[in-house]
């Protein structure tokens, strides 16, 4: 009996289920906190017309970026994207399809999907391309967009510690869209740096607790770093 | 002379206060981080989730989980907290950051901002600039006052794709400082040395001079 032990053996298996077609959701900012291993095993494997949810598209041959390389992706939902030759490329011929959403309004419309709300009104966008077509509703007098919650077939996450019961942490600003996207999956899948047993984390210091975390998995990550800054 | 970008951040900073959560956008705006006055502190609020960034790290103290919404590496000073996206950004949009700087391409006299788009070129995306327009109440944009071919970024209409709507309400730009107000820019301060004949030359949208413009302190 597995009980609440949500962790699976391999990569294969944690990506189990998924078909030709599906919405991923995928955690990560740039390239910090990416589930890196999750997104190799999707090249891997080698799923077609898929649809990605996630801020940003990796770069060339690294996160994402493998995805565009056999043409897996059809429809990408993102803030910012472009860094990669490949995805401009792909956008030119018209062999993607890219809906640009602020990035406060992804991480809500993804959050309300994780949370049952099927919608909110933001002041975001209001007056620009972002809310052509959509409901605008005035409220105390200024005036808001109707923008529609986000939910995924499988939820990619990179977490830094969980236990076995699928309860996860995350470091720093690799937090970022993966607690999130961890709530709105229909299988969520999380991959972290170290599984401990049960009982170990503290339960106020959990993230995401594990009724959000269908598979578990430990990986090794390369992490690498997009603009590497330092100080003199 | 029209102000350096160097010029032009020391005199955003000068609208900082003590105690203030700030969000700065690329370019110019991030250079303001460099003139907070010894006297205050304040709080740079990065969007992917960074409440108290810090300075650039050092070989030693590089980590890849810690970067701002940049993507650079960073650190965290003291007092700082890390919250997911959507936290970062109810930060934004419940109006609880007290100032934001920002660069654009235009601004109007609707108060209306065009920062993220060219028709024709290849568009990477709005990031988080739509959502800091729309949620914050003090924002002071920084731009050029005119493009290098000449042609003023401050109009009586945009004429590029819109970030936000009827938002911005303060510019700094090299030439000078201008509030917006019912439907016209306000000419409040000139660069050193910047006549206020040349300000309105290069100014493309309806523009009230008050009797006495005085010079920056930069």
């Amino acid at each position: 009996m597995a009980g609440f032990d949500k962790r699976v053996s391999s990569y294969e298996e944690a990506l189990e289920g998924l078909a030709d077609g599906m919405t991923i959701l995928a955690g990560g900012f740039g390239l910090c906190g990416i589930p890196e291993n999750l997104i190799a095993e999707i090249k891997r494997r080698g799923n077609r017309d898929l649809t990605v949810v996630s801020n940003n598209c990796g770069v060339d041959g690294f996160g994402l970026g493998l995805l565009l390389e056999d043409r897996q992706i059809s429809r990408m939902i993102a803030s910012y994207v472009g860094e990669n030759k490949l995805f401009e490329q792909q956008l030119l011929n018209g062999e993607l399809e890219v809906e640009l959403t602020p990035q406060g309004n992804l991480a809500e419309r993804v959050r309300a999907g994780g949370a049952g709300i099927p919608a909110f009104f933001t002041a975001t966008g209001y007056g620009t391309q972002v809310a052509e077509g959509k409901e605008v509703r005035e409220f105390d007098g200024r005036n808001y967009v109707l923008e529609q919650a986000i939910t995924g077939d499988i939820a990619i996450v990179k977490g830094w510690k969980a236990d076995t019961y699928g309860n996860v942490i995350y470091r720093h600003t690799a937090k970022n869209f993966n607690p999130l996207m961890a709530t709105a999956g229909k299988i969520t899948v999380v991959e972290v740096e170290e599984i401990v047993e049960a009982g170990t984390l503290d339960p106020a210091e959990i993230h995401t607790p594990g009724i959000y975390v269908d598979r578990l998995i430990c990986g090794t990550f390369e992490k690498r770093i997009e603009q590497r800054t330092i100080r003199a | 002379m029209a102000l350096s970008r160097e010029q032009m951040a020391k005199r955003v900073a000068s609208e900082l206060k003590d105690g203030f959560y700030v969000n700065l956008g690329i370019g110019i705006p991030t250079l303001v981080a460099n003139y907070v006055p010894d006297d205050i502190s304040v709080m740079l609020q990065s969007e992917n989730g960074l409440l108290g960034m810090g300075a650039f790290p050092t070989e030693e103290e590089i980590d890849a989980d810690m970067i701002n919404a940049g993507k650079q590496t960073v650190t965290a000073r003291t007092g700082a907290s890390i919250v997911d996206s959507a936290e970062s950004f109810a930060m934004i949009r419940g109006g609880h950051i007290d100032l934001t700087v920002l660069g654009a391409f235009e601004v109007d006299v609707q108060g209306n901002i065009a920062s993220w788009m060219v028709p024709g070129k290849l568009v990477k995306g709005m990031g988080g600039a739509m959502d800091l327009v729309a949620g914050a109440d003090n924002i002071i944009v920084t731009m050029t006052h005119a493009s290098k071919t000449g042609e003023s970024k401050l109009l009586s209409k945009c004429n590029l794709p819109l970030t936000g709507a009827g938002c911005i309400k303060r510019v700094l730009t090299d030439l000078a400082y201008l509030e917006i107000e019912n439907g016209t820019f306000i000419l409040k301060e000139r660069a050193p040395g910047v006549s206020v004949e040349e300000i309105a030359e290069k100014t493309g949208g309806p523009l009230i001079v008050p009797d006495h413009v005085p010079e920056m302190a930069v």
